[in-house]
């Protein structure tokens, strides 16, 4: 039992974010970079997937520079088997993204003989540019059934039950293998790596490759810091405040 | 190039769901920027356009509704949804193509889009046509950043966050028409089994109404010292009424104490109602980012100097144990005077 999880570098969700000059793009410079929390937990499915199937691998597969390098190492340290770089410039349009990762996955795919993952995993969504699309793009290219959203999964007889996080509760979903999901919090809380893991990590495989150059179908034009909300009022202290409160939210804001 | 623009619209239990006014209206917006046609598209099981209200759409400017119909398109198949609306996306000839972005419909329409070999623009808060080209802003980083973006070519796929675009009632004589799904699709049975089967569903107490899509959310943090004194803001969500959801910080549910599902902030959900209650949150940078963008935000908090003022339009400095049971009353009061 194979799985192949899919994974962006991101910065981290603590980041003042600076638009640099030219306002098309983010000043990265001195911004922490993390693994998606997302790709997180759909790496922590993965790893408890196989050490529940009593064998196998998990390899993580990133799209991005060579920084993304050190992100695909993280994965690594915390007991992915082997990691693949696809070299290249992602962008905000997921649809590029989910070409190059479709055309890596079966180029590696058609090495791996019967050692084809048996499932795909991303995270729910990319911190980042916030587009939650790759993951049943990716399952589109390939010709695979994709649940979104997956809180827990468990393997059965060539299919896996997954139960994905909607609104109101929880819809369970069987899908044949191989298949494809997208990962949301819930039963994989991911671990920390070991320092044994983070020294294993420099030893495992990272396979470098050029990604097939895609066009960008999003542009982006702009972009800009939010306005800032107007300036507030303190209506007052404690609960005496509060019939006042609700009278300005009715009369003034008008939104009671 | 065509200047037709299509909406999708969501079924909810049946009945073609709130949201979808608001995707009908930002469709007929866009469709008057480009001088052109607007039009709604509707899947389901037999007897959705007979029961699913789907006249509603009307009133909101798009002249004609088509409604397919299918054994197959029952609700959750998100596979079959998805190639008929591409389908008819397709045949249909759209400049542009307008989703909710629900969760559902960000389920759905990422299928469409590579069944299309298009791009998909997810989220966007604003759209508009600049010399015949569509500009949607779209937040990113969880609203840290707003970004204007351009689709390359047509048609331009978009999903609108809900209770951004306000439904304006425009009425128009709309055709409804329904269609067999399996008649069009002839080439490929519909109900044929793709390897995705929906076996059931289990319902999350209390949870109807998902805090992305809640016009009034009531967001709790650590103030509320555990998750056994959660009662003070159901109560306070009950006397709201219907259209109010539960919302939490990341504090709260890295603790256990909420499920995920109610996570507000950039590891959570972004959030955009027209009323937001912060009570015992102190405004993480992410937990700030993921409800910047709310209407009107009232923030309750014993810290003076917390961040969450900084972003709130009320504020009352007190203890949350007190305010929020005079909150409630308030409110009560309020609605009794109304009726």
């Amino acid at each position: 039992m194979n799985v192949l999880v899919c994974a962006k570098r991101v910065p981290d969700t603590e980041t003042r974010i600076r638009i640099a000059e030219g306002g098309a793009e983010i000043d990265r410079t001195g911004v922490k970079h993390v693994l998606s929390p997302y790709d997180e937990f759909a790496l922590e499915a993965a790893l408890q997937l196989v050490e529940g199937a009593g064998g196998g691998k998990v390899a993580v597969a990133t799209f991005g520079g060579e920084d993304a390098k050190e992100t695909l190492r993280s994965a690594l340290a915390l007991g992915a088997h082997e990691a693949v770089l696809l070299k290249g410039e992602p962008t905000m349009d997921g649809w590029a993204t989910a070409q190059v990762l479709a055309a890596g996955i079966k180029e590696w795919e058609a090495g791996a003989g019967d050692e084809r993952p048996a499932l795909l995993l991303f995270g729910v969504k990319a911190v980042d540019d916030d587009q939650q699309q790759v993951g049943p793009m990716v399952a589109e290219l390939l010709g695979r059934p994709c649940a979104t959203a997956v809180a827990e999964m468990e393997l059965g007889d060539g299919v896996v039950t997954c139960k994905r996080a909607v609104e109101g509760g929880r819809e369970r979903v069987e899908m044949d293998l191989p298949a494809a999901a997208t990962i949301t919090k819930g039963r994989y809380e991911p671990r920390y790596a070991s320092l044994r893991g983070i020294m294993a990590a420099k030893r495992k495989p990272l396979v470098e490759k050029d990604a097939p150059v895609v066009p960008c179908g999003l542009v982006v034009e702009a972009l800009e810091h939010p306005s800032a909300r107007p300036e507030g009022r303190i209506v007052g202290e404690g609960p005496s405040a509060a019939p006042e409160l609700v009278r300005l939210l009715r009369e003034e804001a008008k939104v009671l | 190039m065509t200047t037709h623009v299509l909406a999708v619209a969501e079924l909810k239990a049946g009945r073609v769901a709130g949201v979808s006014k608001e995707v009908a209206t930002a469709a007929r917006a866009l469709a008057d920027g480009l001088g052109g046609s607007a039009s709604a598209v509707v899947t389901g099981p037999p007897g959705t356009a007979a029961e699913a209200g789907v006249e509603a759409l009307a009133d909101h400017g798009t002249e004609r509704v088509r409604v397919f119909e299918s054994e197959a398109l029952a609700p959750g198949r998100v596979g079959v949804h998805a190639a008929v609306v591409a389908e008819h996306v397709a045949d249909a000839g759209c400049r542009a193509v307008v989703f909710p972005a629900t969760t559902a419909g960000k389920d759905l329409a990422p299928r469409v889009a590579a069944k299309l070999k298009r791009p998909l623009l997810t989220d966007a808060t604003e759209l508009e046509v600049v010399d015949g080209e569509i500009v949607a802003t779209r937040p990113v980083f969880a609203g840290k950043a707003l970004a204007k973006v351009r689709p390359v070519g047509a048609p331009a796929l978009v999903s609108i966050r809900p209770n951004v675009f306000a439904p304006s009632v425009r009425q128009a004589t709309a055709a409804v028409e329904t269609v067999d799904a399996e008649a069009v699709n002839a080439e490929r049975a519909l109900s044929a089994d793709d390897g995705y089967r929906v076996q059931g569903f289990e319902a999350a107490e209390g949870a109807a109404l998902d805090v992305a899509e809640a016009a009034v959310v009531v967001s709790g943090g650590r103030g509320l010292k555990g998750p056994e004194h959660w009662g003070l803001l159901e109560d306070l969500r009950d006397a709201l009424g219907e259209t109010a959801a539960l919302g939490a910080s990341r504090a709260v549910v890295d603790a256990g104490w909420r499920p995920h599902a109610e996570q507000v902030g950039q590891t959570g959900k972004t959030v955009t109602p027209k009323l937001y209650f912060a009570l015992g949150i102190s405004g993480a940078i992410q937990h700030l980012a993921g409800m910047r963008t709310s209407g009107v935000v009232v923030a309750v908090n014993r810290d003076a100097d917390a961040p969450i003022f900084g972003v709130a339009d009320y504020g009352i400095v007190g203890d949350v144990f007190e305010v929020a049971p005079a909150l409630a009353e308030a409110v009560r009061r309020l609605r009794e005077g109304d009726s």
